[in-house]
């Protein structure tokens, strides 16, 4: 009777063994198939990229500006605009980003109006960027009465500045009390201890964010739409319509015409492997320095 | 030695007021205090700008802009149901891809991987999330667009097409643009973010509580499921909400693959939009001071009050989780 019954608590146990293998099998399985499917998705959208726009990729891309169906042209202004765009986005988002971030953590540190800044700064880096491509058009395109350049760069800035608070607040977290110890021992006033030892020796990092934020804006479109609007000739006038790469894209993608089709994959090709260059350059570099 | 350094320390504490420098601090707190003040005086215009352009629809339709699924530029008559639903729809679709997918590659990233495999699909991870939104519209368009039309909504009307209830979710022309497509590129942006939320979250917890659970002889899966799930549960629900204000807000990509009609059907496979792509789609042919704009700028205000609920519900799961962690 007894061994009876340990016989059956055996089986009982070894059918229990076996179902939570079986799960767990299960659940690494469809992990597995999860994590192929994410890699899957990112191969197939870069195979894509390639074998499109690959056959664009000349000389006249880099040296043309856009031009009718038909007629030779490139994108060299849509490039152009980009830059200037993206690089003026920069210039305003990233000094005021790292204001912030620096009220963040050595000025407001731990007081409510931080907690309330950092939660706003923290919505607006998911903040859906359509919504600021219209802010920015009712604040500097409808009362201009024109579309321009600096409109797109001052939309794209408030979609760079958020990212460059993020990293400078964590950055400067780092760095550690001793240090800014040392330089108030020395005798240097508070902005000195911050600018010139704490920014400075988390600078790397901080570069880190501003180059995020340049990967992030430069293939942002739907901001640009309402506020640059595009131009398919060649004007660095930033009181103007500029053109940009994804703008261009968008209008090209969109049509009939064999080679403009053509000019947006290769002009697709471009952004993504921008983008994604500088977001390798970013992730390894600050692999190697951490470790 | 020591004589003149005990000399000096009198003159060093005096040292900092008599350089000029000192004069710089009030001037620079101030200047970092009024650029992260600024920050909500943007998120403050932001709201006003949106409110005060949307006025005028509001005004001329009253509540009823918010039922109403018109969208006829011809009579000026306009309203927010249609896109409004899309826009939930496609969210709630892409969530229902992109959970399961991004919990399995968290999953998978955090406890089955051999730590040279995770860094690198890790960064593949980062990767996706970095593509900007307008190459996932084109990939989307030229890639998923045909499969979608040939073979996925063929299949789901053969399988689905005459069981009572679930025929009407599958019907209307194979066009491949429409709901299902647009909730289809959604979750391939958003499971990244939602992936990569997962996996902080999950690596946050304390090593010794998942050993502890291999300890008592439970398989990976079971100290998934009963240790870190329960203890990251707050970060892992505001990721996923992250990732739907994410979707309920994307532009580009959407406006490739919706198909753009302002219909309200049963069909997931049915043109759609979103009220982000027909602000997209419709914005150039709104002049300044039109009804239409005024229209689009009262949905933009909409999808604002919207995702900012979303995101300050997610951000305030995720400092609780924080929290909770640093417990």
């Amino acid at each position: 009777m007894k061994a009876n019954n340990t016989l059956m608590r055996a089986d009982r146990s070894a059918s229990l063994l076996w179902r939570r293998h079986m799960c767990d099998r299960l659940a690494t399985g469809l992990s597995w198939l999860g994590m192929l499917i994410v890699v899957f998705m990112l191969g197939s959208i870069l195979w894509t990229l390639l074998k499109n726009g690959l056959a664009g990729l000349n000389v006249h891309l880099f040296t043309l500006s856009m031009a009718a169906p038909g007629q030779p042209g490139g994108l060299a202004n849509a490039i152009m605009g980009s830059l200037i765009q993206t690089g003026l986005a920069i210039l305003i988002g990233a000094p005021a980003g790292l204001m912030t971030g620096i009220y963040l953590a050595e000025y407001g540190a731990g007081s409510r109006m931080a907690r309330i800044v950092r939660f706003v700064s923290d919505m607006l880096l998911s903040a859906p960027s359509i919504l600021i491509g219209l802010f920015i058009y009712m604040m500097l395109v409808v009362p201009f009465g024109h579309f321009s350049g600096f409109s797109g760069a001052v939309a794209l800035a408030i979609l760079a500045m958020p990212i460059v608070v993020r990293t400078t607040e964590d950055m400067l977290r780092l760095v550690p009390v001793a240090m800014r110890e040392a330089g108030i021992a020395l005798g240097a006033p508070k902005w000195r201890v911050i600018l010139f030892i704490c920014v400075r020796a988390v600078r790397a990092g901080i570069m880190t964010g501003v180059l995020l934020s340049i990967a992030r804006v430069a293939g942002e479109t739907a901001p640009l739409l309402f506020t640059s609007l595009g131009n398919s000739e060649w004007s660095l006038d930033l009181g103007r319509p500029m053109a940009s790469l994804p703008v261009a894209i968008y209008q090209y993608a969109g049509s009939a015409y064999q080679d403009w089709m053509q000019q947006a994959w290769t002009g697709a090709l471009l952004v993504t492997l921008g983008v994604l260059i500088i977001n390798i350059v970013v992730r390894v570099g600050t692999r190697g320095g951490r470790s | 030695m020591e004589i003149p350094a005990r000399q000096s320390l009198p003159a060093m504490k005096q040292a900092p007021s008599h350089q000029g420098g000192q004069k710089g601090d009030p001037a620079f707190r101030l200047l970092a205090t009024a650029t992260g003040v600024g920050v909500l005086v943007v998120l403050g215009a932001i709201i006003a700008v949106m409110v005060t352009g949307g006025w005028k629809a509001f005004a001329t339709f009253g509540p009823g802009f918010l039922v109403s699924a018109v969208w006829n530029p011809v009579t000026q008559h306009f309203g927010a149901a249609a896109p409004v639903f899309g826009t939930v729809i496609s969210s709630a679709l892409a969530l229902l891809v992109a959970v399961p997918l991004a919990f399995g590659t968290a999953f998978w990233l955090t406890a089955l991987a051999p730590p040279a495999a995770a860094s690198v699909i890790g960064m593949a991870v980062q990767l996706l999330a970095a593509v900007p939104s307008i190459i996932f519209g084109m990939w989307g368009f030229f890639v998923v667009v045909p499969v979608v039309a040939h073979y996925v909504q063929p299949a789901a009307r053969q399988l689905f097409g005459h069981v009572p209830g679930l025929s009407a979710l599958v019907a209307g022309a194979p066009f491949g643009t429409g709901l299902f497509t647009a909730a289809l590129i959604l979750a391939v942006m958003i499971t990244p973010s939602i992936t990569a939320v997962m996996r902080d979250v999950f690596l946050s917890m304390p090593a010794v509580l998942r050993e502890s659970g291999y300890g008592l002889g439970a398989t990976r899966w079971e100290v998934m499921r009963h240790v870190v799930l329960p203890w990251s549960r707050q970060g892992v629900v505001g990721g996923i909400v992250l990732g739907m204000g994410r979707a309920m807000g994307e532009t580009m990509a959407v406006t490739f693959v919706i198909g753009d009609s302002n219909h309200i059907g049963w069909s997931l496979f049915a043109p759609a939009n979103t009220i982000a792509s027909l602000i997209a789609l419709e914005f150039p042919e709104s002049p300044a001071g039109s009804l239409k704009l005024a229209s689009l700028m009262a949905l933009g205000a909409i999808l604002m009050a919207i995702s900012f609920v979303t995101l300050w519900f997610s951000r305030w799961l995720l400092a609780r989780g924080e929290q909770a962690a640093g417990r």
